[in-house]
């Protein structure tokens, strides 16, 4: 089954670039679309796309909140030199360092993934500590600072942050959304 | 006729007399041979673990002496396993293309190990139920391989191995997430068990794709008879776990066990209904696919492995009583395009391998498969 690469998108006449194949009910339906048109889609293509595309394809909210998405993007791995971004581009690690390197993001990203966060399975006979690194977990302590009053557009740029780092996208997208309202309305 | 150039193979000081290639052109691993739980339906069990080590960075980051380094590491552990006695270390780009092929076709390595052979390595057991790629994705990807349905047995198998290895190389692993993997949807147990299956009345009587979203609501994943990234063909589909992190090894294949007897419980009423309201149709099917394999003077693999399903399902449902399962499986391997070339001693182009398909399969089915 060949594509036909001068396929217009179903949404407006550009050029389509992403193709999509859904099965609903056993009915196959393929949706050809323009990659403005495709991002409007994410939210729904985000559960279809393989992984390499769900960590690359969802990254343009800098715009938005500049600071904290290029700190983790800068993150790098001190031993193999990969970065943050690196890998979210190619969806692959450089070396066991860097699970270490990027342990913040990837506590939300593995939760994404597998529904869980916790290894249950088998330890090996024999485990060596990654190259003295403390293979140790410690539970980080959950501290409540009070919340000072917030002007509601800060409030919500705050929680978009926190929804990037934590690439909880979903609800970032929705933020952003509010935010936009409110500020039009503004 | 020429013979493909001898196959050297790497083997440990002291080890045994060393395994040719060649000399397993004319037969097929053990997994194959059409025993086990569930042989009627179930083709084979196989788990596959991911493990890294922690002297060099993953696969994708290495550079030639890091790779040189892990195949100098797990070649000298072997060395001390009991379990790999008898089993091949074969340094990748020591073989040819055809070579490497065929080892892809006997499901013992991935195409992608296959094709860029700098650095690579895989060690074959003497029957191939096991399996080890070394620096594919992950450092060590070990495999066991089984005929039928039995993935505790597969699982024991492939975990006492794990151990030992375990033992001689320094593993990388956190507590949190377990075995750490180049990609994070492997990471924890980066186990992945798949069952074989064959399908055929459930594709006739249309009920597959219902199958086979209920498998991906459920976070199975299911791919076709040649692995990763494969169309389903001949009816066959490979059912495994998506998720790795979170649950344990015998949780991920009690999950898999569950939904795999649910497919074989589907699969065998749907044989049942078609015995028993479309019998002649069914008969019809099945008798033409057996003529079409006896007589075919040119035919493609694509066509070979549709057929070889309708004529497997006729010995299943005992509609084709005087062929061998085991010979009959191995077809589905022989067929294939390094397998045929291996067979003749020579490169074959398109057109050429489909007669000699042809003959292969006619030659087979007059010695009863």
């Amino acid at each position: 089954m060949g594509l036909n690469f001068n396929m217009k998108c179903d949404k407006c006449t550009k050029k389509a670039t992403v193709h999509l194949t859904e099965i609903v009910d056993g009915k196959v339906m393929e949706m050809h679309m323009c990659e403005d048109c495709a991002r409007e889609q994410s939210q729904h293509m985000e559960q279809q796309f393989g992984l390499a595309d769900l960590l690359a394809g969802l990254t343009d909210f800098g715009k938005h909140v500049p600071e904290v998405q290029q700190k983790a993007m800068a993150l790098q791995c001190a031993s193999c030199g990969l970065t943050y971004e690196d890998f979210r581009k190619f969806g692959r690690f450089g070396c066991a360092q860097c699970y270490i390197a990027f342990k913040s993001q990837l506590k939300t990203l593995l939760k994404k993934i597998h529904g869980s966060n916790v290894h249950l399975g088998k330890i090996p006979l024999k485990v060596m500590p990654i190259d003295g690194v403390s293979v140790a977990v410690v539970p980080e302590a959950v501290v409540e600072t009070p919340q000072p009053p917030m002007d509601p557009i800060e409030l919500l740029r705050k929680q978009l942050h926190e929804a990037i780092e934590h690439e909880d996208f979903e609800r970032a997208a929705a933020l952003r959304d509010k935010i936009h309202e409110l500020e039009g309305r503004a | 006729m020429r013979q493909l150039c001898a196959t050297r193979s790497m083997s440990w000081k002291g080890g045994p007399d060393l395994m040719e290639l060649n000399d397993l052109t004319h037969s097929t691993g053990e997994w194959l041979k059409g025993t086990g739980p569930n042989a009627h339906i179930v083709l084979s069990s196989r788990i596959r673990l991911a493990r890294n080590l922690t002297l060099a960075p993953f696969t994708n980051r290495a550079e030639k002496k890091d790779m040189e380094a892990v195949l100098a590491a797990v070649e000298s552990a072997i060395s001390r396993i009991p379990y790999f006695k008898e089993a091949t270390f074969f340094r990748l780009n020591e073989l040819d293309n055809v070579d490497r092929q065929f080892l892809v076709e006997r499901h013992l390595m991935s195409h992608d190990h296959a094709t860029n052979p700098q650095g690579k390595g895989v060690i074959v057991s003497k029957e191939e139920a096991l399996s080890v790629m070394v620096n594919e994705e992950d450092h060590l990807r070990l495999q066991v391989m089984q005929s039928g349905f039995d993935l505790d047995a597969t699982w024991q198998a492939v975990n006492a191995i794990d151990n030992a290895l375990s033992e001689q190389l320094p593993y990388a692993f956190l507590p949190e997430w377990g075995f750490l993997t180049a990609c994070p949807t492997n990471t924890g147990t980066a186990m992945r068990g798949s069952v074989m299956v064959h399908l055929p009345a459930l594709v006739m009587s249309r009920q597959i794709n219902k199958v086979l979203m209920a498998i991906s609501k459920l976070s199975f994943a299911s791919r076709g008879f040649y692995g990763e990234g494969t169309q389903a063909i001949g009816n066959f589909y490979q059912i495994s776990n998506q998720v790795s992190l979170g649950h344990s090894e015998q949780d991920i294949i009690s999950n898999i066990n569950g939904l795999i007897r649910q497919i074989i419980e589907q699969e065998e009423q749907a044989r049942q209904a078609l015995l028993v309201q479309n019998r002649s149709v069914l008969e019809d099917k099945i008798c033409r696919a057996l003529g079409t394999l006896k007589n075919a003077r040119i035919i493609s693999s694509q066509e070979t492995i549709e057929l070889l399903s309708m004529v497997r399902l006729g010995v299943d449902v005992g509609i084709i009583t005087d062929l061998d399962p085991k010979a009959l499986n191995e077809l589905f391997i022989m067929i294939q395009p390094a397998h045929l070339q291996k067979i003749e001693g020579k490169k074959l182009g398109t057109a050429e391998r489909d007669t000699r398909r042809a003959r292969l399969i006619r030659e087979k089915f007059q010695n009863k498969v």
